[in-house]
């Protein structure tokens, strides 16, 4: 039907009589990093849910063509306290090698010291590089991360970032992203997608110059449009003013 | 301007200085509202002044004796019956009662929660028999459980077994019905099998509930314990200690207590133990 790995066509989903998601089309090539943005109550999460197969009581429609290899990291790590890292990060995988491409996959994640370690003597930034771990140990076809690194103070999260484009560069999964930082959205993602009510309003090409001469227009130039797409005006354009 | 010594380890050299000027930030101290750490011999403080007032007044003839012995009476005829063999003889089969009844009653209980926990269909039949059993008292139920099992050994370990069943199917069934909805969702995006997401996260969450649904059952089993050792039993402490108080062997009852006493806090602290060891991952047991 499509050579898009993740191929959505009228996707509609509603709580009730309420509709969260309106005719959402949406295709994510292999190795395509695409981010998600939007307010709260825009429907990201549902949107996500949706794509996991999650949803199971939610009423809807729609075309939905998803890998069934697909890997989801929550907003919070959710490692199961009563696993070991290793066994966090091999969960469900059975096989002689599963033992070995957990500790690959947290060597990745640079955590292969912790992998006899209790999930509660991690900090909130190595927990998060765990459930990386645990998503990439299944080469993931598709690659779904609901606000990843939300819950992370700002340098762990710039560490992440660096860590999240070396994955997606080595294994190259199609990727979504739920995000609601813009800054985050830019700098990880090839396109972004702006939620609005259910419906994706726009859908931007991200093309950074390589070099870092030009850098910083371009990006405030996205960041103002993705601003104002989200009604919110750029405090950084209003201060050069 | 001071000048301030090199002070030798071990003296306090802040008493003097805090006596002659008041630093300003000890009025601004907050004070402390959580209750602070616990010594780790505290717990004996209040058992060990009852003890003393205890031996004080049976030894000042405060107390009587014929209504209750000093502390000592207990180590005395304890050694007494032990040497005539009568206390381990009893003992001997009030444990054996009291453990099998737990086993077949954590057994019991385990298993009926597992059907009624996991499954809906389960729920609908038998959670509902279990919350209306749970409501009759276990005394009340005592006449008809003689009359369908006689007074011998297995009425009186069936009995043991309900009273111990009760606490773990709770426990256990509460923690099986609350598993994380967060965790459930993991293994759906993991695609995990239902053996592998029993195995991994529905069973080792409801530990914690089947451990503490334990502690309390043993304790229930050494209450049930009493309760049939009184009616019609040949041997066992209970007996001990009716046939005592029918000669009025004020002393032989009081050991009676005694070893009561011991096997509960025993037993709890075995539990609590193996608590500790099995959920060691979580940071408040753990290290």
């Amino acid at each position: 039907m499509s050579r898009y790995p993740v191929y959505v066509r009228n996707l509609a989903r509603n709580f009730g009589d309420r509709p969260a998601i309106r005719g959402v089309d949406l295709e994510i090539a292999a190795g395509e990093f695409v981010a998600l943005i939007g307010r709260s109550g825009s429907g990201k999460s549902t949107l996500i849910r949706a794509l996991a197969d999650l949803d199971h009581d939610v009423a809807g429609s729609g075309t939905l063509v998803v890998p069934q290899n697909l890997a989801l990291v929550f907003q919070d790590a959710r490692l199961l306290p009563w696993k070991r890292v290793l066994s966090n990060v091999i969960f469900g995988l059975h096989g002689p090698d599963a033992a070995s491409r957990g500790r690959a996959a947290l060597e990745e994640v640079e955590l292969a010291a912790r992998a006899r370690a209790w999930p509660y003597e991690l900090s909130g930034g190595e927990q998060q590089r765990v459930a990386l771990a645990r998503a990439i140990v299944r080469e993931p076809a598709f690659l779904l991360a609901d606000e990843p690194f939300g819950a992370l103070d700002a340098l762990t999260r710039i560490r992440m970032h660096h860590l999240m484009r070396k994955i997606s560069a080595r294994h190259r999964p199609a990727v979504l992203m739920v995000t609601h930082d813009v800054d985050e959205a830019i700098e990880l993602a090839e396109r972004v997608l702006v939620l609005e009510q259910g419906r994706i309003i726009a859908n931007i090409e991200i093309k950074l110059p390589p070099d870092n001469i030009h850098l910083g227009d371009r990006f405030a130039a996205y960041r103002t449009q993705l601003l104002e797409l989200l009604g919110v005006e750029d405090s950084r354009k209003l201060r050069a003013a | 301007m001071t000048f301030i010594a090199p002070v030798p380890p071990g003296t306090d050299s802040r008493t003097s200085e805090e006596e002659a000027r008041p630093s300003p930030s000890r009025q601004r101290s907050q004070r402390r509202l959580s209750v602070g750490k616990s010594h780790p011999y505290g717990l004996m403080i209040g058992p060990v002044l009852l003890m003393v007032f205890w031996s004080w007044g049976a030894r000042s003839g405060f107390l009587d004796p014929r209504v209750l012995p000093g502390p000592w009476v207990a180590v005395t005829t304890s050694w007494q019956l032990l040497q005539e063999g009568r206390l381990q003889a009893n003992l001997l089969i009030s444990a054996e009662r009291a453990l099998s009844g737990l086993a077949f009653g954590t057994l019991a209980g385990v298993a009926a929660a597992l059907i009624t926990g996991l499954s809906k269909t389960g729920g609908y039949l038998l959670d509902g028999v279990v919350q209306v059993k749970r409501a009759i008292p276990l005394y009340a139920i005592l006449p008809f459980f003689m009359l369908w099992f006689g007074i011998g050994e297995s009425e009186k370990i069936i009995i043991i077994a309900v009273a111990a069943f009760m606490p773990i199917y709770l426990q256990m069934h509460t923690s099986l019905r609350n598993i994380d909805r967060r965790y459930v969702e993991l293994a759906e995006s993991l695609r995990v099998s239902y053996r592998d997401f029993l195995v991994n996260v529905v069973l080792p969450g409801a530990l914690p509930g089947f451990l503490l649904g334990l502690r309390f059952a043993s304790m229930s089993c050494w209450m049930a314990l009493v309760v049939v050792e009184q009616v019609n039993a040949t041997a066992g402490i209970g007996y001990m200690i009716n046939l005592a108080t029918s000669y009025a062997q004020t002393d032989v009852m009081l050991v009676g207590l005694v070893v009561y006493a011991v096997l509960g806090v025993t037993s709890d602290a075995i539990i609590r133990t193996v608590q500790k060891l099995v959920l060691s991952w979580q940071p408040t047991l753990g290290a």
